[in-house]
C-alpha cells in the first residue's frame, strides 16, 4: 500500500467517521494531567515521562480496535507499510495531523516521525526550573499509545522522542524501532 | 430511554414473529434476503475464552454456560487447525517489491505462499447448516466474534463491522473494562440489541 493510498484512507476516515471535539479541550486535559504528574512526582521528569509512556500504552491497547473497525485495513506486508499507516492514518484519525515519515535505517527496521504540527503541545511552555528544557518529553504519551497499539497486532517496538521544538530544538522528532514480530500470535505461516 | 432498559432477552418483537409463523411459508426467499435475522452472538479473546454470548431471538436452545466455555475453547482450536491445513503454493520466482527482511511478516521465508501471498491464512469463516450459518470474524488482534445467523441472509458482514464498532467503543472505551475479561457492558448490549432491531 502506498503513503499517498495510505493518505487517503487517512482523509476519508477523519472526515465521515470520526467524532470531532473541540482541540482545546485535548490540549487543556492533556496538559493538565503532565503538569499534575510533575507535581506528583516532585517534579523527577524521567518518572513523568515513564509514566506518560504507561499510560499511552493503555490507551493504545485499547485504541487499536477503533482504528481496526474504523479504517478496516488489513495487515501491513512489511515495516514500511506499518509506518505509513500509523502516520497517514492513525494519526491523522486520532490527532488530524499526518507527520512526516524519514530516516529510515538501511534495513527497514527503523524510521523516525517529524511532527510539523503537535495539538498536544499547544501553548506550552516547560517549566524554567533548568531540568525540563533536559528532561521532559512532553508528548511522551505518543510513544506508548504507539508501543500498545502495535503489541495488539503482534508488532514488537520501541518508541521514544530525539527532539522537541518544547525544548528549543528545530523539530519534534519521534524514533521508532522494530524490535520484532510476535509469533505466537501469528498465523502459522510463521512456523 | 426506558424502552431500552427492558430485559436483554427482549422477547416479541413483532417483526421477530412472522418468521414462523404460517403466512410465512409464502414468503419468498427474496423477501427473506432483506430480513436480517441474526441469533445469536459470540465472542472469543484470543487465547481462547468465551468472553460474550447473547442471543437476540426468542426461543433458542441455550446452552449451560460450561457448555459453551467449552464451544468457545473447541472452535478456538478447530480455526487453528483450520489455519494450518490451508494449502500452500510453491512462491512463483517473480521479483517482489519488497525486500524481506528478518522478521517482516511476509511468508517469503520458507519458499510457499498462500495462493494470495502476503494475505495470511484465515482459517475457519463460514459454517453452514440448513437452520444456520456460522460467520467468524477474526480481528488483527486476535479476537474472534462469532454470528449465528439465517442461512438465508446476506450481508454479514456489514453486521459484522457494526458490531465490531460497536465493540470497539462501548467495551474497548469502557476505562473499566478489563481487556480479556468477560464483558459486562450494559451500554454494549444496549446499542447492540438497539441496532440490530433497527436493521430488522
Amino acid at each position: 500500500m502506498s503513503t499517498n493510498k495510505a493518505s487517503r484512507i487517512g482523509e476519508e476516515i477523519w472526515k465521515t467517521r470520526v467524532d470531532k471535539v473541540n482541540a482545546e479541550l485535548v490540549t487543556l486535559t492533556y496538559g493538565t494531567i503532565v503538569a499534575q504528574l510533575c507535581q506528583d512526582y516532585n517534579s523527577d521528569y524521567q518518572e513523568v515521562n515513564k509514566q506518560l509512556d504507561k499510560m499511552g500504552y493503555n490507551i493504545g491497547m485499547r485504541l487499536i480496535e477503533d482504528f481496526l473497525a474504523k479504517s478496516g485495513v488489513g495487515r501491513c506486508a512489511n515495516f514500511r507499510e506499518t509506518a505509513d499507516m500509523i502516520a497517514k492514518v492513525g494519526f491523522k484519525i486520532f490527532l488530524n495531523v499526518a507527520p512526516t515519515v524519514t530516516n529510515w535505517t538501511s534495513d527497514n527496521n527503523q524510521f523516525s516521525l517529524i511532527f510539523d504540527d503537535n495539538p498536544l503541545a499547544d501553548f506550552v511552555e516547560l517549566p524554567d526550573d533548568g531540568r525540563a528544557q533536559d528532561e521532559l518529553w512532553f508528548s511522551n504519551i505518543l510513544c506508548g499509545v504507539l508501543r500498545g497499539s502495535l503489541e495488539m497486532v503482534q508488532v514488537q517496538i520501541e518508541a521514544h522522542f530525539v527532539s522537541d521544538v518544547l525544548r528549543g530544538d528545530d523539530t519534534t522528532e519521534m524514533r521508532v524501532s522494530l524490535v520484532r514480530y510476535i509469533e505466537d500470535e501469528m498465523p502459522p505461516e510463521e512456523e | 430511554m426506558s424502552i431500552l432498559n427492558l430485559p436483554l432477552e427482549f422477547t416479541g418483537a413483532p417483526h421477530n414473529c412472522g418468521r414462523h409463523s404460517p403466512q410465512n411459508t409464502f414468503s419468498s426467499s427474496h423477501a427473506q434476503l432483506s430480513i436480517m435475522t441474526v441469533f445469536s452472538l459470540i465472542i472469543i479473546n484470543k487465547a481462547g475464552g468465551l468472553i460474550y454470548q447473547r442471543e437476540f431471538q426468542p426461543g433458542l436452545r441455550k446452552l449451560s454456560t460450561n457448555d459453551y466455555l467449552v464451544l468457545a475453547g473447541t472452535f478456538h482450536g478447530v480455526h487453528a487447525i483450520t489455519r494450518t491445513i490451508t494449502p500452500r503454493l510453491p512462491l512463483q520466482n517473480t521479483a517482489s517489491p519488497v525486500v524481506a527482511s528478518p522478521g517482516t511478516n511476509a511468508p517469503t521465508t520458507s519458499g510457499y505462499s498462500y495462493p494470495n501471498p502476503g494475505v495470511p491464512a484465515s482459517g475457519l469463516e463460514y459454517l453452514e447448516t440448513e437452520k444456520f450459518r456460522l460467520t467468524c470474524f477474526q480481528t488483527l488482534t486476535g479476537t474472534k466474534f462469532l454470528l449465528f445467523t439465517d442461512p438465508m441472509t446476506g450481508s454479514v458482514e456489514t453486521v459484522m463491522n457494526k458490531i465490531y464498532e460497536l465493540y470497539a467503543d462501548y467495551v474497548m472505551k469502557n476505562p473499566f473494562y478489563q481487556l480479556e475479561m468477560p464483558v459486562r457492558c450494559e451500554a454494549f448490549d444496549r446499542h447492540l440489541a438497539a441496532w440490530l432491531r433497527g436493521r430488522t
